[in-house]
């Protein structure tokens, strides 16, 4: 464990382990629960891999009444629960606790209907992204919000971290794609909130509980809202001699009354690896590339991509490539969306997720750059600039402990700076453990105290997915 | 202070002042109403206080980025100033929020900005840009303890801590009082065009509707009139047809429109399209459905009704059979307005009975003082929700002096 800390665990729950784990094997019986030390290891970190701490147990539940007894179980004996979509949270928002249960709803995968009418579906929780997108191709319709993880990533953790993706920029996040929730609150009870209906009735709580980081309750099933698939879509590329200049053409398209569907940008480092892998065919003489991509009918996408060009003409471009068939488009987006795993081919990275105005983008990759610098790390630039949402990568070896100690420090000025310029700590990814100190950075003690109470009316005795969110010490005075 | 508390009508210059007096009523326990600049102002259960907070007087744009979206507002500033400053720039707000003003028997344009949030009222473009909420960035309030704080921010993206903007949007002032608003912005079209169909029966207004947006096209807009609120409009194509009028609404560049509903056509065929309105036409006609036009200068029950698509005609002609009662389609049926004749419960025990049966939720919009102080004016919620509310509302205002009762008893 390098800077962050875990709170001691509680020795009395510790001593309980084999009661709790019987207790919970006759409570769920057909629910898999996983005891044994070689189990309980696959669980004992998520995608921010520096961490990892062995849970009290594991259980997989199926139904959401098996949810509501482990939960209600739990509630009763105040043994702290970890809910767990796949892990591959980046901010350690699964990391478990020792003297925590792990409650996984990754069996919960049914798609429970689809309906083309009123353009939504109804899925289990535990689904992944992708799959709810692969159920409602069928009748040519999709769901919106894509992260990068969408392979892997459930619904249940889309909607603990209101995730966000590349095409963001015009369909909006998780929180508004989403129009129903079961939710199981720590107490045992299943709350149903919202229906195949826009806005739900009295106070939002699926906004409130969308992005909270599954400190609020345990959601076992949603209605998503599906969109028709556009007519086509196609991906431009535009390649700069400076960040300056690639920040510039996208206030310009947007100045221009032209929202696209994504627009992507890649630093000099990050346009290299990604084309080694991917052989996506970015041009590599340029120090920043956008990949700007709009949708349409043929024509509407000539048009619009006619448009752009002549918008980007005027920040001097070094390159403008349109895609011309759907092997091109697949190709540029394959480099984009394996970039996170082709930078891991090359190095260890820590990835931050920081946003800033868009305005301030050349000063902020300048700085990350001096920062990065000053800690002695090379950095990539890879990220959703359309909405101004940072994910510099700094490269580090994780082998070596004071390297991820300084990377973590890099990381945490890197966060600073966004918020020094008017952003924030995170965009999509979610405060997690990774983020919970520099909290106090963005908000004030009053602030974070609103936030707190919200908890506690949630959960009164912090039993769901503790340490994580607010800097330990403000939570222990909670 | 105190003294002036306790009875009158309070528009302090500053957050901080409005902070000062919250706590002030928190500390005597004094139950406050509070105010935007008052346009919405008779909707709700009735607030039993001798005072009102108002936000009238914070006033004025602090932050306008067009190349960001983004804009920062005090939430007294009038709607309409921002409407007028974004439309000099060719932009909008994308959730073309409603004015209840006409129906409320005053004119348009009087809401506040902290107003249209609070009470996340969109209208027609919600089916593709979505609701207020959904545009509300970054919100600084004051709580029931008179004190201060943020959430949110000023950048498109932020899942930094709990998202407490959606609990404040929608909450009618029982929550918080915003004292600045940060939203979304987005690029006005630049060309809108409407198709209309005249005399089809609700089912089959509803079906076309869903038809239209079950395709790429990116309609902004699907509405369906019964016959005699269209009358009512103002273009005398639809005035004097004597019928129902459906309308599509397409947005976006002028070949892309001129595509677009080329191919809705096409679909359309089989329901005898026969007028289409350009930009300058489209432009007022909406504006006439964002003011409730259709419902200006009655008194009768106006009701606000969210429900599936699917399930809107046959919610109405189960209404219908036992109340004269005359509706509007939006959303393609997800949202009904729907006014009935004056009765001492405005209809309320058959709309709660059918939205039971059909899915939903209902919220009585205009109606007598009386009438509202005896009946639930929003939908009512199960134990569950109920639970949960007042829990959320004790998290903010746990001496409960923000519009006691506004939305929900105790609440």
């Amino acid at each position: 464990m390098s800077l962050l800390t875990l709170p001691k665990p509680d020795e009395a729950i510790l001593a309980r382990r084999d009661e709790i784990v019987r207790q919970l094997k006759k409570l769920v019986p057909d629910a898999p629960l996983i005891a044994d030390q070689e189990g309980r290891r696959t669980y004992e970190t998520d995608a921010l891999t520096a961490y990892r701490c062995m849970p009290l147990a594991v259980v997989l539940p199926s139904s959401t009444e098996e949810v509501s007894k482990i939960l209600r179980y739990c509630h009763d004996n105040k043994i702290k629960v970890v809910p767990r979509g796949a892990g591959t949270s980046l901010c350690g928002g699964a990391l478990p606790l020792e003297d925590a249960i792990v409650l996984g709803i990754s069996r919960m995968t049914r798609v429970l209907g689809i309906d083309e009418t009123n353009r939504c579906a109804r899925v289990e929780a535990g689904i992944t992204n992708i799959s709810i997108t692969a159920a409602a191709a069928v009748h040519g319709f999709f769901y919106a919000p894509d992260p990068s993880s969408q392979l892997a990533c459930t619904l249940a953790g889309n909607i603990a971290m209101n995730s966000g993706g590349a095409h963001c920029l015009k369909y909006g996040v998780t929180t508004n794609n989403l129009l129903a929730l079961r939710v199981v609150l720590m107490n045992g009870d299943i709350v149903d909130i919202g229906g195949d209906y826009l806005d739900a009735p009295g106070y939002d709580f699926l906004g409130l509980i969308t992005g909270s980081e599954g400190q609020f309750g345990v959601v076992t099933e949603a209605t998503v809202r599906l969109l028709k698939s556009p007519e086509g879509a196609r991906p431009m590329l535009i390649g700069f001699d400076s960040s300056e200049a690639a920040g510039a053409c996208v206030a310009g398209i947007i100045a221009a009354g032209i929202i696209p569907m994504a627009i992507e940008f890649m630093d000099r480092p990050a346009i290299h690896v990604c084309e080694n892998f991917a052989g996506a065919g970015y041009p590599l003489d340029v120090e920043a590339l956008l990949i700007v991509e709009v949708a349409g009918s043929d024509d509407e996408i000539e048009i619009l991509l006619e448009n752009l060009t002549d918008i980007a003409e005027r920040y001097s471009p070094r390159t403008i490539r349109v895609s011309r068939s759907a092997e091109e488009s697949a190709a540029i987006w394959k480099g984009r969306k394996a970039a996170f795993g082709a930078m891991g081919q090359i190095s260890d990275y820590y990835c931050m997720d920081g946003v800033i105005p868009l305005s301030r983008l050349p000063e902020a990759l300048h700085r990350i750059g001096a920062i990065c610098k000053s800690y002695r790390f090379r950095v990539a630039n890879i990220f959703h600039a359309g909405d101004g949402n940072l994910h510099p990568l700094i490269l580090y070896n994780a082998n070596d402990r004071a390297e991820l100690e300084r990377a973590e420090l890099c990381g945490a000025e890197i966060l600073k700076l966004c918020v020094e310029l008017g952003g924030c700590l995170t965009g999509e990814h979610g405060v997690g453990i990774e983020k919970r100190e520099l909290m106090r950075v963005q908000f004030s003690a009053a602030d974070l105290a609103q936030q707190m109470r919200v908890k506690t009316a949630f959960d009164p005795d912090w039993l769901l997915n503790p340490a994580k969110v607010f800097p330990l010490e403000g939570r222990e005075r909670q | 202070m105190t003294g002036n508390l306790r009875l009158g009508f309070h528009a302090p210059p500053s957050s901080g002042e409005i902070a000062d007096l919250l706590a002030e009523a928190a500390h005597a326990k004094i139950p406050v109403e509070v105010r935007g600049r008052g346009s919405k102002h008779e909707v709700g259960r009735l607030v039993q206080t001798g005072s009102v907070v108002s936000t009238e007087r914070l006033s004025g744009i602090s932050l306008y980025e067009p190349t960001e979206l983004v804009l920062s507002a005090a939430a007294g500033t009038p709607l309409a100033e921002i409407e007028g400053l974004l439309a000099e720039r060719g932009q909008q707000l994308a959730f073309e929020p409603v004015d209840l003003g006409p129906v409320l028997g005053s004119p348009p344009g009087q809401a506040s900005i902290g107003g249209v949030f609070a009470t996340n009222l969109a209208g027609s473009r919600r089916i593709l840009a979505g609701a207020a909420r959904d545009h509300l960035l970054g919100v600084h309030c004051v709580n029931g303890w008179g004190e201060s704080f943020k959430s949110g921010g000023r950048v498109m993206k932020n899942v930094t801590g709990y998202d407490l903007c959606k609990a404040v949007a929608g909450s009618w002032g029982t929550l918080a009082v915003m004292t600045e608003v940060t939203m979304k912005v987005l690029p006005q079209p630049a060309e809108t065009r409407t198709l209309l169909c005249f005399g089809l029966p609700d089912p089959t207004a509803v079906e076309a509707m869903c038809l239209c947006l079950g395709t790429p096209f990116e309609v902004s807009g699907t509405l369906h009139v019964q016959a005699p609120l269209a009358a009512r409009l103002s273009h005398p194509g639809i005035a004097g047809a004597g019928a129902a009028v459906t309308a599509i609404r397409v947005e976006s560049f002028p070949s892309s429109v001129r595509y677009r509903i080329g191919r809705l056509k096409d679909r359309l065929a089989a329901y005898s399209l026969s007028l289409e309105l350009d930009t300058d036409q489209s432009r007022v006609f909406w504006e006439e459905i964002r003011t409730l036009r259709m419902f200006a200068g009655s008194d009768r029950p106006l009701w606000r009704i969210s429900t599936a698509p699917s399930r809107a005609a046959k919610l109405v002609a189960i209404i219908a059979r036992t109340l004269d009662v005359r509706a509007v389609y939006d959303w393609s049926g997800g949202l009904i307005w729907l006014d009935t004749t004056l009765t001492s419960d405005a209809g309320a025990v058959e709309i709660r009975r059918a939205i039971a049966e059909f899915g939903g939720h209902a919220t009585l919009i205009r109606a007598e003082r009386a009438t509202r102080a005896s009946l639930d004016v929003f939908q009512p919620l199960d134990l569950a929700l109920a639970s949960l509310t007042a829990k959320l509302k004790a998290a903010f205002d746990p001496a409960g002096i923000l519009n006691p009762g506004r939305m929900y008893p105790g609440i």
